[in-house]
């Protein structure tokens, strides 16, 4: 069974509908990921996936073994305040909140996993550094890193490489799929990345609006869409 | 020096006062550091004013004073806090109604009752003689559980302070943390209201937070700091307000000025390049 099913969902802000018809399934441990030009709808649709939004129209079925604190998230646009006072730790740190519970306190292995996930990423020399003063690809690792924590069955990524210059987003691209195959994580990650999304995932999800197409990568290629988009270069 | 401590804290009133005054700045200055990082600080604001509204009607009816308070105060911040989460209606601008309307309110009854007592300026001003031995009781317990609280769930709270919307992505019931920062924030601001006074009781909260994010970097040392800077500036103001026999809640806040002023100036030479406050 489908993790998250999504029926005909619409969203909409203030009576504006900016996503429309979208349907789609998220397997156990699949790869999707979504395309579309800026204000598609990708983010919207993110948020609608998270709970953090209702959509107007349609379900989305959620199976009753995914819990929120199964979930591991990354925004998009760095919604933390400019003057805001954290450590990169505390902030990576803060993703291992959800699986405490009703502890109230961090225990080991939290702070050895949010270390651990620091060293894959490449901060752990600026555990110490206040957040704020970060630059916009240190920040965005940070965050990448706290939902690194967060995530135990699924991993939803709102552009993660926008603000990392082209290798360290390859790399990124190497590890997000490292997560997806060995620890059997799903991911649902926005991308600008035409080439690489074809590349690395199972399923395309191409928004403008409404779906212009799901299904696997494959059949995207083939597609009279993606070979719109793809402009012949394969 | 040790004389004039001694001296002081002959006076049981004073004592009773102290006592109260150092739990009620840790608190303020543990939840201040949420309130002003989530832009909640118009809360504070509006809270005191109910506050004030509510002691001026509990006088009026001749009932203790605390205990019709913390109710009321706590109802408020529900109330507040849906207002300033619920962009649709213009939050600020609700807080300012709500706040002035009852600020009105406690005047009216006021008037028309006791009239312009000591008691009722104290309600304003603040007084270090407002506390009788039944609300020094009441607010120690409240003010030791207000700190277990904050303490318990101070990683949650750091992480809807943060970023609400990942707290809430990840299973994290953000919406309780914010009721529970709005409880405690009530509390804190009865409980602090009678010495500083319901026009001073703010900045009690915001001081020391801001003061300390002057130069700290993390979090967790912008709270210890804030607690430190808290505590002092209430010692040294209440040491000046016996001394010169000046308004105790006027005297902290002058104090939180000068260690503001201080900890901006210390951060300008830290970082020479910047001048911005
Ligand atoms: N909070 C909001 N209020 C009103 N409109 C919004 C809001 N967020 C996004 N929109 C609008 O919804 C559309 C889709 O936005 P978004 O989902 O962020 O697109 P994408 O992530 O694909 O760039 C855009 O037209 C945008 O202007
Ligand atoms: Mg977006």
């Amino acid at each position: 069974m489908a993790m998250i099913s999504c029926q005909d969902i619409s969203f909409a802000y203030e009576s504006n509908i900016v996503l429309s018809a979208v349907n789609f399934d998220i397997e156990e441990g699949s790869y999707i990921s979504i395309l579309g030009e800026n204000g598609s709808g990708k983010s919207t649709l993110i948020k609608g996936l998270l709970g953090l939004q209702k959509p107007i129209k349609g379900k989305i079925n959620i199976s009753e073994t995914l819990k929120n604190s199964d979930i591991g998230y990354m925004p998009q646009t760095n919604a933390v305040q400019k003057d805001f006072p954290a450590s990169v730790y505390e902030v990576v740190l803060s993703g291992r909140l959800n699986n405490l519970g009703i502890r109230p306190f961090y225990r080991k292995q939290d702070r050895e996993n949010a270390l651990s996930n620091m060293e894959f990423l490449n901060i752990i020399d600026i555990k110490d550094c206040c957040f704020r003063e970060l630059s916009g690809g240190q920040q965005q690792r940070a965050l990448l890193a706290r939902a690194l924590c967060a995530a135990h069955k699924l991993l939803i990524l709102d552009e993660p490489s926008s603000g990392l210059d082209p290798l360290v987003s390859d790399d990124l691209y190497q590890l997000i799929k490292n997560i997806n195959l060995k620890q059997k994580i799903a991911i649902v990650m926005v991308s600008h990345d035409i080439d690489r999304a074809v590349e690395y995932s199972d399923y395309i999800l191409h928004l403008q609006n409404k779906q212009l197409f799901f299904g696997t990568a494959a059949d995207y290629l083939k597609s009279d869409i993606g070979k719109i988009f793809m402009g012949g270069r394969k | 020096m040790i004389e004039l401590l001694s001296e002081m804290f002959s006076y049981t009133f004073l004592v009773r006062a102290v006592i109260v005054g150092f739990l009620v700045s840790i608190c303020a200055s543990l939840l201040g550091v949420s309130l002003v990082l989530k832009r909640y600080s118009m809360i504070g604001d509006g809270l005191s004013h109910v506050g004030f509204g509510s002691l001026a009607i509990a006088s009026a009816l001749n009932l203790a004073p605390l205990a019709v308070s913390i109710p009321v105060v706590v109802a408020a911040a529900f109330i507040l806090l849906r207002i300033s989460e619920n962009s649709k209606i213009k939050g600020d601008a609700s807080i300012a109604l709500m706040s002035t309307s009852a600020m009105a309110i406690g005047v009216i009854v006021i008037s028309m009752t006791t009239g312009l007592t000591t008691d009722v300026c104290n309600y304003m001003f603040g007084s270090i003689l407002a506390m009788s031995e039944n609300d020094v009781y009441l607010s120690v317990v409240l003010s030791i559980i207000v700190l277990i609280l904050f303490i318990v769930f101070y990683n949650k709270i750091f992480a809807v302070t943060f970023d609400e919307n990942f707290s809430r992505a990840t299973g994290v019931q953000a919406g309780i943390y914010n009721m529970l920062i709005a409880l405690l924030t009530a509390i804190t601001i009865v409980l602090g209201m009678r010495m500083m006074g319901a026009l001073l009781i703010s900045s009690l909260i915001i001081f020391p937070s801001l003061t300390s994010m002057r130069l700290c970097k993390t979090f967790k040392s912008v709270i210890i700091c804030s607690v430190f800077v808290s505590v002092l500036c209430f010692f040294i103001g209440v040491i000046i307000s016996y001394l010169y026999a000046a308004p105790t809640g006027a005297s902290i806040v002058g104090i939180n000025i000068i260690a503001f002023c201080a900890f901006s100036l210390a951060s300008m030479i830290k970082n020479k390049k910047g001048g911005v406050l």
